[in-house]
């Protein structure tokens, strides 16, 4: 396809295998290291579930007590497939033996690694054979009841309380909605544990429960079936526990995960080791169980400007998908992130956002890309709110964007009210019929100010990757040149939680999920 | 005398304007949870007499699901405001520039002046705090960072009043900015609360100037709160500073 902005593929080209060469520099890193809240996905995938009497739960009880006794490098799947082999109880009825004081599987006889990965691989088959069963699930009621249309309208739901949220939700798909982001309570994302069972109290959102997850899959469902399309349910696979809620987004067949290292480092002060190991097993979970990952470039633009920032967010998406290729996850479930975050008083800055919009598109032809809705610049002025989302909507369905994550004009104000839903699901949907097929019929001037503009901000987002290529992804973050946050590489949250792997570690969960791909 | 073509306001008794003087106009956007029909437009219509409008009109009614109806409603306001009794709780400083606010701290403070922010407890958005302290400021105004004579040091989100309380020892900080995003379920007002309490209790509130910010933040109910000053939307570095800058000379705190 002739590129409307003209962009030179050599520049395009160069920019990538620089993320290439960025990626796979961090990923020797990763290779070499695990963290607790992997070592507790490796179980939860095993079946631990659960909780003891002060509600801490289990894989937290498990792992806790392997990483006490100095165990961790050696990883949860060795300890575990020996306590089966001297035990003969299943990886749960040991969690629960542990949590009840009864065990300790760093005291017993040692078998061999080799022993310990046999004895476990039934186990490990039943995980993958659960997820297989919920993929195939989505395949057969994409099939047949089908889907909405691209872009698939996302709203969020944020109640606090699981149950309302599903009235919530259930009445978004009514009105048109595809994909039904439940907002995860404040601080959650700071949580060093999985919160278990069905909720009812949040802040600005509900609890990530595996039990919340079941609910809701359930509850999207019936009103899939119901309106005749199929409803995408998306949550949160990032903050500490990140590879823990893809597991069990997969098990549950989470739709859509926001699931994105720099976004945990830059803004919710997560330690950048620590989540970058945890992102590779969340993304070769993704990757295996068809669901998307959405990255969080977009929240650049709101700590710094979207003018001048642009180029920022196209040399994370590089990187990101990059990252993304190693966990060998398909183009189609790369749902990048980019926004529509200028300030509404710049000149032509219509002009900008739909130039940077379908510079995404081109650039990364295959991608879901997540576009998102104006947030920085909405005042309260609902009215003027809602003009605001209506360019944003028509830039998505000009430049075919996948994700729209929906404006409400009540942003700054509150958490969407069912009728703010109602409303902004009708502005997308007339823009998006009225002008269908607007990106077809038009061309831009040779030379003009929006084939300019994407040049520019492929250029220097260019420059910037092989800045990075020459300081390295850590050193960059530490200066602060993304989204204007500066993080240490040692400082951050939940760097206690991350070991270097000793010869005999094992995670038989990543071979298989990457199909012999590592 | 002639006479005026348009009636002019009673100040005594203001009403919403709508294209003439006390037509008492207004538009309301709801939902009622009743199924849309006939009897739901009724129900909204009841609804807004109670509410004091004359003639409600429900130009526009929509089925939001089973069970919900969402409602464009216009009525006449039957109630009136004595304009000239009112009395609101405002942060009184003359507000200056980032200019003069360098030039106030050189003629009249003669030393730094330490300002530390952050976005304590659960809340974890950073977009209040960044406008009034970072660099970039927001809108053309702007932040602490960049003012002459100001070290501004921003401690991001979700930090415990604890950790800001330490962070402000540690840096003998003249004043602390907290703000507030999330106000679900009043949650601000909790963790405000708390950090009045522990400052108290290191016997720390006189010796610094304590300030709130965020969307859902008024004077009053900062000074409420135990607070200084509380600064709202549409408020920037310069108020802020202006806030800070007067209280340090007017506290003695030089």
């Amino acid at each position: 396809m002739k590129s409307k902005l003209n962009l030179d593929s050599g520049v395009i080209e160069s920019a990538r295998s620089c993320a290439g060469r960025i990626a796979a520099s961090m990923q020797e890193f990763i290779d070499r290291h695990t963290t607790v809240s992997t070592e507790r996905t490796v179980l939860r995938l095993l079946g631990v579930d659960g909780v003891d009497d002060v509600e801490t739960p289990l894989p937290n009880v498990v792992i806790d007590q392997i990483k006490d006794a100095g165990g961790l490098p050696r990883g949860a799947a060795y300890w575990v497939g020996n306590a089966m082999i001297q035990t003969g109880l299943s990886p749960q009825k040991i969690a629960e033996k542990m949590a009840d004081g009864q065990l300790d599987i760093t005291k017993l006889p040692l078998a061999s690694p080799k022993e310990a990965e046999e004895k476990i691989m039934p186990e490990v088959h039943a995980a993958l054979g659960k997820i297989k069963e919920q993929t195939a699930k989505r395949e057969n009621y994409l099939n047949t009841i089908g889907e909405g249309r691209k872009p698939y309208l996302y709203v969020i739901v944020a109640t606090g309380n699981i149950y309302e949220d599903v009235v919530q939700a259930q009445a978004a798909a009514r009105q048109g909605a595809d994909i039904i982001a439940v907002i995860r309570t404040t601080a959650q994302s700071l949580l060093d544990y999985v919160p278990y069972g069905p909720t009812t109290e949040g802040f600005g959102g509900t609890y990530a429960t595996q039990e919340n997850f079941r609910i809701m899959r359930k509850a999207l469902d019936e009103v899939g079936e119901e309106v005749g399309r199929y409803i995408r349910l998306c949550n949160y696979s990032s903050g500490m526990c990140m590879p823990e809620i893809a597991a069990m987004g997969a098990l549950e067949r989470l739709d859509v995960m926001l699931n994105d290292a720099l976004y945990g480092i830059l803004f919710r002060d997560i330690n950048m080791q620590r989540t970058l190991v945890d992102q590779f097993f969340s993304r070769v979970i993704i990757g295996y169980c068809g669901s998307m990952f959405n990255s969080g470039e977009d929240n650049y633009l709101t700590t710094d400007d979207a003018y001048e920032a642009a180029h920022t967010v196209l040399a994370s998406q590089f990187i990101n998908e990059q990252f993304a290729v190693l966990a060998n996850i398909k183009e189609e479930q790369m749902g990048l992130g980019h926004a529509f975050e200028m300030d509404p008083d710049i000149e032509n800055g219509f002009l900008y956002e739909l130039s940077q919009a379908i510079m995404a598109r081109e650039i990364f032809p295959k991608a879901s890309l997540k576009y998102m809705p104006p947030t920085k610049f909405m005042t309260g002025n609902i009215f003027k709110g809602q003009i605001q989302d209506a360019l944003f909507n028509l830039v998505s369905v000009w430049s075919g964007q996948s994700l729209q994550l929906l404006g409400m004009l009540t942003e700054a104000i509150h958490t969407p009210h069912m009728h703010d839903r109602y409303l902004s699901i009708e502005n997308a949907s007339y823009i998006f019929n009225n002008a269908r097929d607007i990106g077809s019929e038009v061309e831009f001037r040779e030379g003009g100010i929006i084939q300019r503009r994407a040049q520019h901000v492929l250029a220097e987002a260019d420059k910037l990757l092989h800045e990075i290529e020459e300081e390295s992804l850590f050193s960059t973050i530490e200066q602060g040149k993304f989204g204007g946050v500066k993080r240490p590489r040692d400082g951050g949250k939940g760097l206690e939680g991350v070991c270097v792997k000793d010869d005999e570690y094992f995670n038989p969960f990543i071979p298989l999920m990457m199909g012999g791909a590592k | 005398m002639t006479q005026t073509a348009v009636a002019k306001v009673d100040l005594t008794n203001v009403k919403p304007y709508g294209d003439t003087m006390n037509d008492g106009m207004m538009e309301l956007a709801f939902t009622l949870p009743v199924p849309h029909g006939e009897e739901a437009s009724e129900a909204a219509k009841i609804l807004a007499r109670k509410m004091g409008l004359d003639e409600p009109n429900v130009v526009y009614s929509k089925d939001m699901d089973s069970g919900f109806t969402f409602f464009v409603v216009y009525g006449k306001c039957q109630h009136t405001v004595d304009y000239t009794t009112i009395k609101v709780t405002k942060v009184e400083v003359d507000v200056m520039d980032r200019l003069e606010c360098g030039q106030y701290i050189k003629d009249n403070i003669k030393r730094d002046v330490v300002i530390v922010g952050a976005s304590t407890g659960t809340d974890a958005h950073t977009v209040g705090i960044d406008a009034i302290m970072n660099m970039k400021g927001f809108h053309g105004h702007f932040g602490l960072e960049r003012y002459e004579g100001i070290e501004a040091i921003n401690m991001g989100s979700q930090v415990p009043n604890e950790v800001l309380i330490e962070k402000a020892k540690a840096v003998g900080a003249d004043a602390i900015l907290v703000s507030q995003t999330v106000t679900q379920k009043d949650v601000h007002i909790q963790n405000l609360t708390n950090m009045v309490e522990l400052l108290e209790a290191e016997g720390m509130r006189d010796k610094v100037i304590l300030v709130c910010g965020g969307p859902r933040i008024s004077h009053e109910l900062a000074q409420e709160l135990g607070y200084d000053a509380g600064f709202g939307s549409h408020t920037y570095a310069e108020h802020v500073a202006s806030f800070v800058l007067t209280e340090i000379v007017n506290r003695g705190m030089i």
